[in-house]
């Protein structure tokens, strides 16, 4: 809903004091989403992938530029795979590497942390933070609680709510 | 340096990488392409063996066999048009993208037209041979297919996007989608049968580039609405 996927039943969403409905694709270039699913194509390579989710961001990347991004992420030299090769954890890393090449200020991760290791988690947090100092926002949902560089965050424990 | 990273692209090269993907998805999977085309011959050759050698017999039934095989061939690969970008999050990401969600979706239908219409087109004149259908009456056959996939790869975005993530989504796809198929297939067929009889196939082909580019606005915006109802 905070992205627009769901329709708002009541009540509004505000960017920057204005509707989102009101600048859908203004609030679109500000957003970065990924929910539990990877959106990684099983049969593409990985940095086949990459090029085309940014191409769906409106960003166009070079190769060698994705390739250093692997590396970065723990993912080195595996660009020519094809994703259906990789292990949960790392299919993970390769969608979450999209982090790095976005260029929105407001990041919306559904459970980011799942099915990745402690590196994994810890490059994660410093990543977060790093997007929080430098003036972003990010909504993220986990079962863990993660330290992000010790920045504060609101947090809102759902298992109170009385939830479907 | 996270911005020197990548330079912002315009909305047509955006169109063009997703047409891209999916011609190097299908090249990768080539049954996808090729199970269309050999049904597409098999059907249409079925018949001249079920009804005989009567060759003013097949002749005549040439167009409208020709047709319904086409049609039931392009639909094959319908299902699978919205399928697994719906299964691994891709059509979550589309949704999401800066460039409109109906653009990204023509950009798809153009792609399956390209891989099942297209093969088909070029296939057709052989069978319409095996018919004894004169030189003339290929061309018009070819020409009514030529306008005629594209809609059927566009009106059938709708029904893709429709049955997205319901189980025994193919049957529903077909019972939704055949009927209205009916008007290109009148049409397309109705082509070849004019020209045979004499009445120029002009008219029936006119009737079917302006059904394309009826659809060619309406299926995109109708196909967006339908994922957007599957995404929620």
């Amino acid at each position: 809903m905070l992205c627009g996927l769901a329709a708002i039943e009541s009540g509004d969403i505000c960017w920057k004091g204005v509707s989102v409905r009101a600048q859908v694709e203004a609030f679109r270039r500000e957003l970065f989403y990924l929910g539990h699913l990877n959106a990684l194509q099983e049969s593409m390579t990985v940095s086949e992938n990459i090029v085309f989710s940014a191409a769906l961001g409106g960003l166009a990347v070079a190769q060698r530029d994705v390739a250093e991004l692997l590396v970065q992420f723990g993912v080195g030299g595996r660009g020519g795979q094809v994703v259906r090769h990789l292990s949960q954890g790392q299919k993970r890393r390769v969608a979450l590497l999209r982090l790095a090449l976005s260029r929105a200020r407001l990041w919306v991760l559904d459970e980011p942390f799942v099915a990745m290791d402690d590196a994994g988690i810890r490059m994660l947090a410093n990543l977060v933070a790093k997007h929080l100092n430098t003036g972003g926002l990010a909504v993220i949902t986990s079962h863990q609680s993660v330290d992000m560089g010790g920045i504060p965050a609101q947090i809102l424990d759902l298992s109170a709510c009385a939830c479907q | 340096m996270r911005v020197s990273m990548s330079q912002e692209m315009g909305t047509t090269s955006v169109l063009w990488a997703v047409l891209q993907r999916e011609v190097s998805l299908a090249m990768r999977q080539k049954g996808e392409v090729l199970t269309p085309l050999v049904f597409f011959v098999v059907i249409a050759s079925l018949f001249p063996l079920g009804i005989g050698p009567e060759s003013a017999l097949l002749l005549r039934m040439a167009p409208g066999v020709l047709w319904v095989s086409a049609l039931l061939a392009a639909m094959l690969s319908l299902q699978r048009l919205f399928s697994t970008d719906y299964s691994d999050g891709t059509l979550e990401q589309m949704a999401l993208s800066t460039t409109p969600l109906g653009l990204l979706v023509l950009a798809k239908s153009v792609a399956h037209f390209l891989l099942s219409g297209l093969p088909l087109v070029l296939v057709a004149p052989v069978l319409g041979l095996q018919f004894g259908l004169d030189e003339r009456a290929l061309g018009v056959l070819v020409a009514s297919l030529l306008l005629g996939t594209p809609t059927l790869s566009l009106i059938g975005s709708i029904g893709a996007a429709l049955t997205l993530g319901v189980r025994g989504a193919g049957v529903l796809l077909s019972l939704l989608i055949l009927p209205l198929y009916i008007p290109v297939l009148i049409f397309g067929a109705g082509a070849v049968e004019a020209d045979a009889a004499g009445l120029g196939a002009g008219g029936h082909l006119s009737l079917l580039a302006a059904l394309l580019v009826v659809s060619l606005f309406f299926a995109p915006l109708a196909t967006t609405a339908a994922l957007k109802i599957s995404l929620e």
